[in-house]
């Protein structure tokens, strides 16, 4: 009886912030008084954070496999612009609300037809959705400003307060580090429901999840449009912070590297995305400066390891070092 | 309610099912009583299996009605058939294999109660859920192992969570498809005894192989052969129906 009662224990305790949870966000303000001059690329590590979470809902959690993340964070990124230049819509709280809107909207639509498939299917077709958007913004050069996109591109104060520092990124770190802050605590909030966990269901057993009587499809799709949203504020973030909108927010490569980001930092267990956005961007940064040709030698490399030895991506790494040495006799 | 206080747990009438020219079910006409205890036997291929898909909506017959307490449920999506109270096992077990007993219960209880969708509600606060989660954990003895996950479990105390998982529907029909399947001899007691233990209001059908299991716990047999009723009645009378001994009680028996 005693170990049931620690099991049902430990249930109604998961959900409770440890004190290991407030490390991140210590060396993220740290790191805003340790390296000034590097405000501006710290700025794209948060935005790629909060964009691999919003992949680790789906991917890590739900289980949907995508290659088309991407498009969302493009939807968000292009309605800030879009409204910023044709609109005079500087505001960038609102903006950043339109941006979720938006991407959200993109995601319902999408996941209601996509979510009928399964695996490669569904893997082509997130595909073929990003590019169809890819090449909207590509053909609507008077709304998207097409191939060269939204240059130069300036927002108003935060709240009326705090005004975006374009020299040094000051403002825009501290901003776009509480909107990661919020998205995050959304996230948590969500994958430690039980809405969460039937997420978690439908990834380890589809068929039992049927059995038992869940929606699966609607509960798959509220959880892409949610992604979506949370892409999609991403992207808003990205616009406000560079002053610039142009196709690559929309391409294969950064769906791509936001699932390598994924990989490397281990899906499905929410800090994965900070430990992969900051080890990625960081070798990334560091190898393009030592062998600016052949750098993406050095990512390759790496992720050939991590899928040899931490399956798990890096944290997985050290628990299976862990697990080892206790297996040992 | 008067009118369905009569009728069966369940009922087909006339069930058929067909896979292009192969009639897997045929003229299926079965009851099963409220409270029943009752076995499906056949030979292998004889569309056990596929009875139960029918019954669950996991297919749909080619012909012929299913009945749910007197009300028609032919055309009822799975998940609406759960949430009228039938609930099933699986052949080869279909579990949350990275997630712990509990929380693979808690799942299915979740679902039942409705708050499988709750978002802002941390799932470690439906006091209600985990407590009845518990419950079933304890009354088919997994109560140790409740905080293990299940792949860590052996096959054995698996079977067992497929039955705690189904019993977190409240079911009023309870479909055991080949419960005892994989576990060896020495461990098969344990699923009996939890099968024993079953609330005496929740009408089971099990299909078996292990004659053994099927003869202690069935009050009535139905023998399924090429997807037709081939015989029904107490374990007595299908023990001495010589033509059942024949076509699948020799063989069994004997091999």
């Amino acid at each position: 009886m005693a170990v049931s009662f620690t099991a049902a224990e430990q249930l109604a305790r998961r959900h409770r912030f440890q004190w290991w949870e407030t490390l991140p966000w210590i060396a993220a303000l740290a790191a805003f008084f340790a390296f000034p001059n590097y405000l501006a690329f710290a700025t794209q590590v948060l935005i790629t954070i909060l964009f691999a979470l919003s992949l680790d809902l789906v991917l890590g959690y739900a289980g949907i496999v995508t290659l088309g993340h991407a498009a969302f964070f493009g939807a968000g990124a292009y309605t800030v612009g879009m409204l910023a230049s044709h609109f005079g819509w500087t505001e960038p709280l609102s903006g950043l609300l339109a941006a979720a809107l938006v991407a959200g909207v993109v995601g319902l639509v999408s996941g209601l037809v996509l979510l009928r498939t399964h695996g490669l299917a569904l893997l082509m077709l997130t595909l073929c959705t990003m590019t169809l958007l890819e090449q909207a913004a590509n053909m609507g050069a008077a709304w998207t400003g097409g191939f060269d996109g939204i240059p130069g591109l300036s927002f108003g104060k935060i709240l009326g307060l705090f005004s975006f520092d374009v020299l040094y990124f000051r403002t825009q770190y501290l901003y776009v580090l509480t909107v990661l802050l919020i998205c995050f605590l959304v996230v948590r909030m969500l994958v430690y429901s039980s809405f969460g966990q039937s997420l978690t269901g439908v990834r380890e057993n589809l068929l039992r999840m049927h059995a038992v009587g869940a929606p699966v499809r609607i509960r798959l799709v509220i959880a892409y449009a949610i992604s979506a949203a949370l892409a999609g504020v991403a992207g808003g973030l990205f616009t406000q912070a560079t002053g610039f909108v142009n196709l690559a927010v929309l391409g294969l490569e950064r769906a791509a590297g936001v699932l390598i980001v994924l990989i490397l930092g281990g899906y499905g267990r929410l800090y994965g995305a900070f430990v992969g956005a900051v080890a990625y961007m960081v070798l990334e940064h560091f190898l393009a400066k030592a062998y600016p040709t052949a750098w993406q030698l050095g990512i390759g490399v790496v992720l050939v390891l991590v899928a040899l030895y931490a399956r798990n991506g890096i944290p997985g790494l050290a628990e299976t070092l862990r697990g080892k040495r206790r297996s040992a006799p | 309610m008067t009118a369905s206080a009569a009728a069966p747990a369940l009922e087909t009438r006339g069930l058929c099912k067909n896979f292009g020219a192969l009639e897997v079910s045929r003229e299926v006409n079965f009851r099963l009583e409220r409270g029943a205890r009752h076995a499906l036997i056949g030979p292998n291929g004889a569309g056990k299996t596929t009875f139960i898909n029918l019954l669950t909506g996991v297919l749909l017959p080619s012909r012929g009605d299913i009945f749910l307490d007197g009300e028609d449920v032919t055309s009822l999506a799975q998940a609406k058939r759960v949430k009228r109270g039938i609930a099933r096992t699986f052949q080869i077990n279909q579990l949350f294999r990275g997630l712990t007993v509990l929380e693979n219960v808690c799942i299915a209880v979740a679902e039942r109660l409705g708050v499988g969708g709750s978002m802002l509600r941390p799932a470690g606060r439906h006091a209600d859920v985990i407590a009845e989660a518990m419950r079933l954990i304890e009354m088919v003895r997994l109560g140790a192992d409740a905080g293990r996950r299940v792949v860590e479990l052996p096959y054995g105390r698996q079977r067992l969570v497929e039955i705690a998982i189904a019993l977190g529907l409240n079911p009023r029909v309870l479909l055991l498809d080949e419960p005892a399947a994989g576990i060896p001899s020495a461990e098969s007691h344990i699923l009996l005894d939890a099968i024993a233990t079953l609330p005496k209001d929740i009408a089971v059908l099990i299909i078996e192989h292990d004659m053994d299991l099927v003869f202690r716990f069935a009050e009535r047999i139905t023998v399924l052969v090429s997807g037709a009723i081939f015989a029904e009645g107490t374990p007595a009378e299908i023990a001495a129906n010589g033509d059942v001994r024949s076509v699948y009680l020799g063989t069994a028996l004997d091999g």
